[in-house]
């Protein structure tokens, strides 16, 4: 660990901050080595997801294995509930909590540039940050531009507002660094433990799991835990919806720069164009998505992951909501007066969300498609061991 | 007979049924909180009646040694589901009369061979979800159905189904002792002093293996002058302290099985008092040597395949000075055997592992010694009976002797964990507990309580959970049965 992060850490923990420092370095992973070993004498979880299988395939858990099987967990919870050794027994196994933990450390210690992996630690205050300031931004360039924030702008047109290539200039290199910012993260994380070069068959199977959300289903398809031991399919599809709508949204996006640049069809679009059914449909699926994701959070037995990042948790879905709110908002007030304050808002958030990207919880999809490729390649490879019958 | 079915669930909606004092009198009563309680308690209330369970321990502890299983052996003709090629019912009795050395009763144990067969689908219509075997556990592919999750993730399914169907539970509500007329059960009354009526009563409190006392007594005093069983770890529950048990045989039911006899295993000397459950065995005894206190083997570890014998060391470890063992091993076995919960002691001399385990050094030095010289040493293979075995040496070692001579070396210490007790009361085929030899009209036995009709020593995998999940439902059944058969009387 770099003595900043260090510093941080224990900054972190000093300010009481959103998110508790473990109490030594290394101690979440070492939590998890010492639940792994008693998972591993034990198995019973091995058909609920791929972890408990990929322990198996260990004796020792260092501290890059630890970090690829807490990405691996998807914290669904059922491995909490079926536990013989569960709190309150002495042994205090609750491997969803433990690798919840570590997950943090993940993102934090492979973050790139280093430093800003300390951002995680006080998620909520680097998200509000972010939002306070990029709304204060578009607002005022607003305000200053036009004049006023209450004007019905010429044809409802944006870029009589923010002009095109300001915007491209804008969010172009902040999109850039933030995917080069995650890539280089999860390349450090692939690289601890090197699973080898990926198949198509490995490919394609990670590829379904995350898009699927496999494991998120419980192992007999009726769903994942939420209040209690009862399954339920509802955070598996309000995450669909979720991540479906906001590719939906990307994907509007993207044509639309496509029709401005090679075509020079400029915005706005028709309700039947293709940018709009994509950016209609993937807002409605976010909203109805986050909302959900949402409401799960809060009902959610606390003993499930660490309650400490849930604040992380909602501060983004909260601000995917946001997006897709405003995003949905403008496009049915557009010849409204508060078009300037609403596409300044939009822009803001969206703008937050693109900056906060590889320092928040949006890094987690990359890391655990990361743990489901490596899982995906590595059970194909002979087993280490030869363990008998027992 | 369906109209006569729906009759009691009208008076006792779900929920709405009264325990105790209350105005509609309780149908059946269920004693227990784990499998066999839960599976009478189901079936009795999908018959119509209405049920309240009686679990002693708080809820996050019900569940009872259940929570500790993970399959339950099912006879089949052919592969089904999670189960690969056939387990017909003549192979199963074979395994089950070879286990017990004969003390079973065939017409039970046929009752729940064949039964077993019939379990699975019901279980999961409650929830219950299986698996194939596990990693490391393919010799039960064939034979046993594993739950997904394991026995507590049973256990919770079939709470959810109970609360689904309007099973009433009341958790930290241990009973005392019944009240009884001749042998016709009249009610329960709670440690708190609270009655309880019911129409018939279910009794599934499993065994006796969490009252020290009775243990102590059971095993006595040793010619050493050790009382063995203060040295015992409990592999499951500590609420199975036998109250109903003793209640039971105390009122007069016909008793079956020695309070000496139990499922015990050699476990990992530092397992907790209660509830180790299973990640505590140690699985390299085969792949090494097993000394006593004193530095002496006493037994063929290779002396067949380790699931066949893993059941038998609790029993003699027991017999040993200190009721302790040590398993040896050296760096050869590492890697070959599922990993224990807990590191054992690691040492590059033997001596040293001698001074880690506290064995007496030159005792313990001639012992391997001799060991390692009396090997004869063929073609390894932990997968067969193999060759290497030793000549000469009393006791021999048949199979996978291996010379303990390559550091580092390992020893783990282990003693007796006892799983469940075998000592119970007498039942029927309607599940019904004997007095005198007359079953009694409306009290039923399920589970550990009465396992020791069909399993009065020795043990297979998952013959727990089966004779648990067949006689809970029979005796569920047959509570409702009389239920119902009171009630058309009265009308």
């Amino acid at each position: 660990m770099t003595p900043l992060d260090a510093l941080a850490r224990d900054a972190a923990a000093l300010g009481g901050g959103t998110i508790r420092a473990a109490a030594a370095p290394g101690a979440a992973e070492d939590e998890v080595a010492r639940q792994m070993q008693i998972c591993n004498a034990c198995r019973y979880c091995e058909g609920f997801c791929a972890v408990f299988p990929a322990m198996t395939r260990r004796l020792e858990f260092p501290k890059a294995d630890v970090h690829f099987l807490a990405n691996l967990c998807h914290n669904c919870g059922a491995c909490l509930y079926a536990c013989q050794y569960a709190p309150p027994h002495e042994f205090a196994v609750n491997v969803p909590q433990a690798m919840a933990k570590v997950r943090l450390h993940t993102y934090a210690d492979y973050a790139w540039p280093a430093p800003l992996g300390a951002l995680y630690r006080r998620n909520g205050l680097a998200l509000s940050l972010a939002l306070a300031a990029a709304l204060t931004l578009f607002l005022a360039l607003a305000a200053a531009w036009q004049g006023t924030l209450w004007a019905a702008p010429a044809a409802g047109s944006f870029y009589a507002i923010f002009p095109h290539d300001f915007m491209v200039g804008l969010f172009a290199p902040v999109f850039v660094f933030a995917v080069l910012a995650l890539g280089l993260g999860v390349a450090r994380f692939w690289r601890d433990v090197d699973p080898g070069a990926p198949g198509s068959a490995a490919l394609a199977e990670a590829g379904a799991n995350a898009l699927a959300l496999k494991y998120l289903d419980g192992g007999h398809g009726e769903g994942c835990n939420n209040e209690d031991d009862a399954w339920t399919l509802a955070r598996r599809r309000f995450h669909h919806l979720t991540f479906y709508g906001f590719l939906l949204c990307f994907a509007a996006t993207s044509v639309a720069a496509l029709y401005h640049i090679a075509f020079g069809w400029h915005a706005p679009y028709d309700v039947t164009s293709l940018p709009k059914l994509l950016g209609l449909s993937g807002g409605a699926a976010l909203v109805v998505g986050t909302l959900g994701l949402l409401r799960l959070n809060l009902t959610r037995d606390p003993r499930q992951g660490d309650i400490a990042q849930r604040p992380m948790d909602r501060g983004f879905t909260a601000l995917l909501l946001l997006v897709a709110l405003s995003g949905l908002l403008l496009a049915f007030l557009r010849d409204s007066h508060a078009l300037a304050t609403l596409l300044a808002v939009h822009l803001g958030a969206v703008m937050a969300l693109f900056a906060t990207m590889p320092y928040g919880k949006f890094a987690h999809g990359f890391y655990r498609s990361a743990a489901l490729l490596k899982w995906a390649i590595e059970k194909r490879q002979p087993n280490p061991l030869q363990l008998g019958d027992e | 007979m369906a109209p006569k079915l729906v009759a009691p669930r009208l008076r006792c909606p779900p929920g709405g049924a009264q325990s105790g004092a209350g105005l509609m009198p309780l149908d059946v009563l269920v004693v227990g909180g784990g499998n066999a309680a839960l599976c009478a308690a189901l079936t009795a209330r999908a018959a119509g009646a209405s049920v309240l369970m009686l679990e002693a321990a708080p809820r996050e502890w019900r569940g009872g040694n259940s929570q500790h299983t993970r399959n339950l052996r099912c006879m089949h003709d052919a592969a089904e589901d999670v189960l690969t090629d056939a387990y017909p019912e003549e192979e199963f009795w074979q395994d089950l009369l070879k286990v017990t050395g004969g003390q079973t009763n065939e017409a039970l144990a046929r009752l729940v061979i064949r039964e077993s067969s019939r379990c699975r689908h019901w279980m999961r219509h409650h929830g219950v979800h299986f698996q194939p075997s596990l990693s490391g556990t393919l010799h039960l592919s064939r034979t046993n159905a594993f739950f997904m999750g394991g026995g507590k993730a049973l256990v919770n399914a079939y709470y959810r189904s109970a609360a689904a169907l309007g099973v009433q539970v009341r958790y930290e509500a241990p009973v005392a002792h019944l009240e009884f007329d001749g042998a016709r059960f009249v009610a329960a009354h709670l440690s708190g002093g609270e009655r309880i009526e019911a129409r018939a009563c279910v009794v599934a409190s499993g065994g006796f293996e969490s009252n020290r006392e009775w243990l102590r007594e059971a095993w006595g005093c040793n010619e050493r002058g050790e009382w063995p069983a203060d040295q015992f770890a409990i592999r499951g529950t500590r609420f199975n302290r036998g109250v109903l048990l003793q209640d039971l045989l105390a009122h007069g039911a016909d008793a079956v099985g020695d309070a000496t006899q139990a499922h015990m295993v050699a476990i990992d000397a530092r397992a907790p008092l209660y509830d180790g459950g299973i990640c505590t065995r140690v699985d390299c005894v085969s792949l090494g040597i097993m000394v006593n206190r004193d530095g002496a083997r006493f037994y063929d570890e290779g002396e067949d395949f380790w699931p066949k014998r893993y059941a038998i060391w609790g029993r003699l470890v027991a017999l040993q000075p200190g009721q302790l063992g040590h398993s040896i091993i050296d760096a050869k076995a590492v890697g070959r055997f599922m990993p224990p919960v807990f590191r054992g002691a690691q040492a590059s001399t033997l001596e040293d592992l001698a001074r880690q385990l506290d064995l007496p050094e030159a005792a313990f030095l001639k012992t391997v010694h001799e060991f390692n010289a009396a090997c004869r040493v063929g073609r390894f293979d932990h997968a067969v009976l193999d060759d290497c075995h030793t000549e000469g040496l009393a006791p021999a070692k048949t199979h996978w002797a291996l010379p303990i001579d390559t550091p580092p070396y390992f020893g783990y210490t282990l003693k007796p964990g006892v799983t469940f007790t075998y000592l119970g009361v007498k039942v029927d085929e309607h599940a019904a507990v004997h007095f005198g030899g007359k079953p009694s009209e409306n009290l039923f036995a399920a589970g550990e309580v009465m396992a020791g009709n069909v399993l009065g020593k020795g043990y297979t995998a998952g013959v727990g959970m089966t004779i648990g999940t067949v006689f809970g439902r029979i005796a569920g059944a047959s509570a409702a049965a009389i239920v119902r058969e009171g009630l058309r009387d009265a009308a």
